[in-house]
């Protein structure tokens, strides 16, 4: 019976995301924490280092920081706010940084685990994100303002605004931050999840069907997620960018009247 | 039973409820890294772009100024050339005429000092004529003194000898004469010429 149970194989599900305490019973330290810490200090590391001897002619390292830093700087905040966009550059290079690190978690060996799987990562970044462009909008236009021009954009059929202004509102205020935590989300836990599947499904195949299907099929599944593992790479770092993005886009958007 | 709580009682907790935790630690760790970077590495980034767009900016005036210093330059020596070739031309023209005038100049001394040698030789004939003249003149008082003595010696009843012995003078003072005249054009037409 025991035999049988471990040679069943066990599909990848939501309960892979959730860690035991890594430093045991009552302690509330997990991996995603760990992921999360060593993320954050390797962002700082680098931007600490390239910075520390910042020369004119910039090294190597300084290069790459100075590159990032102005990837975002002139091609988010500056293209998607304006000439404005210069005071939000911190969180978002910030923003960009973070979430860069803690997508690619799931592809460096050892720690491979995206951070930003755990909802509560893109929720509170997205809840950010939310209260910069609102708080921005309701400081440039004044709260009633603010809101008349988000419901009852111009230029529009007055006949259409009853039906306009709920949908605006509750596009703006509830389903912007919503739906940047769960693109996020879910394109992480989905990939984590296809990531262990070839993995885990092609290793057991190896392992434990053996035979000429087992070896066949677990080969196969084995070198797909190397491939998926690159896509994977790619997929972090857009998702990073397009989070990035849609915050500038919000900012810029409650910044200026115009819709 | 929602197929959620089917999830959640098979898997743990579902997804899609954050962990109070985890949402402390990652918004510690996000606001920990967004002060320290907006502290210590955002502003030295501006400072390089602003230095390095200044440096560029910089260099690009210097180039500007350098291409107009040598533009000048350029201006200064083609004018200083032209001058030094008019210049040339100037001292060449000039060299021409003092060469001119230095060549009149001589023929000038030249020439008078051919007038001063031909008046000198005119001078020395003529204090020679003046010369051969007075001694012949001394030669004809001589003579008519000799005539007269002879005149007066001879008889003077005998017209025939007397008419002979004028005769005789005055052939030698004939030919005397011719010799004289011979003398004196010759040293008129050396005068003329």
């Amino acid at each position: 019976m025991l035999v049988a149970e471990s040679s069943e194989f066990h599909s990848p599900g939501p309960a892979d995301f959730e860690f035991p305490a890594l430093f045991g019973e009552g302690t509330f330290f997990t991996k995603p924490m760990l992921v999360i810490v060593l993320g954050t200090i390797a962002v700082g590391a680098f931007f600490y280092f390239a910075a520390r001897r910042a020369t004119l002619v910039p090294g190597k390292l300084q290069f790459a920081a100075e590159s990032f830093y102005g990837f975002v700087r002139n091609q988010v905040a500056m293209d998607a706010i304006g000439r404005e966009g210069i005071k939000y550059v911190p969180y978002l290079v910030t923003l960009f940084a973070f979430l860069v690190a803690l997508n690619i978690s799931g592809i460096i060996p050892i720690l491979q685990f995206p951070a930003t799987s755990k909802i509560a990562i893109p929720l509170f970044l997205a809840v950010i994100s939310w209260i910069i462009f609102n708080y921005v909008g309701i400081r440039r236009q004044g709260f009633g303002g603010y809101f008349k021009n988000m419901m009852f954009p111009p230029g529009i059929p007055k006949a259409l605004y009853p039906l306009l202004a709920p949908l605006e509102f509750l596009s703006t205020v509830v389903f912007r931050p919503a739906t940047l935590t769960l693109r996020l989300t879910f394109n992480m836990f989905a990939g984590h999840l296809v990531l262990l599947l070839t993995i885990l499904g092609g290793e057991h195949l190896l392992t434990e069907t053996q035979g000429l299907v087992g070896y066949a099929a677990g080969s196969v599944s084995l070198l797909f997620s190397i491939v998926l593992t690159f896509f994977e790479g790619f997929i972090q770092l857009l998702q990073a960018y397009v989070f990035t993005l849609l915050s500038a886009i919000y900012i810029g958007g409650a910044l200026t009247h115009e819709h | 039973m929602s197929s959620m709580t089917i999830l959640a009682a098979e898997d743990g907790p579902s997804p899609l409820l954050p962990h109070t935790s985890e949402l402390i630690v990652g918004l510690v760790a996000f606001a920990l890294l967004f002060f320290f970077l907006r502290a210590k590495v955002f502003p030295i980034f501006e400072r390089t772009y602003a230095e390095r767009a200044a440096s560029i900016e910089g260099g690009v005036k210097q180039a500007e100024e350098a291409q107009a210093e040598a533009q000048r330059l350029l201006e200064e020596y083609r004018s200083q050339l032209a001058d030094a070739r008019s210049e040339a031309a100037r001292i060449r023209e000039d060299a021409k005429q003092q060469g001119q005038a230095i060549i009149a100049q001589m023929r000038e001394e030249a020439q008078a000092e051919a007038d001063r040698v031909t008046a000198r030789a005119h001078a020395q004939l003529q204090a020679e004529r003046e010369q051969v003249l007075r001694s012949l003149r001394d030669e004809v008082g001589t003579l008519a003194t000799t005539l007269a003595g002879r005149v007066v010696g001879e008889s003077l009843e005998d017209d025939e000898r007397s008419n002979r012995v004028v005769e005789r003078f005055l052939a030698e003072l004939e030919s005397a004469q011719a010799d004289d005249a011979a003398v004196g054009t010759a040293g008129t037409s050396g005068k003329d010429g």
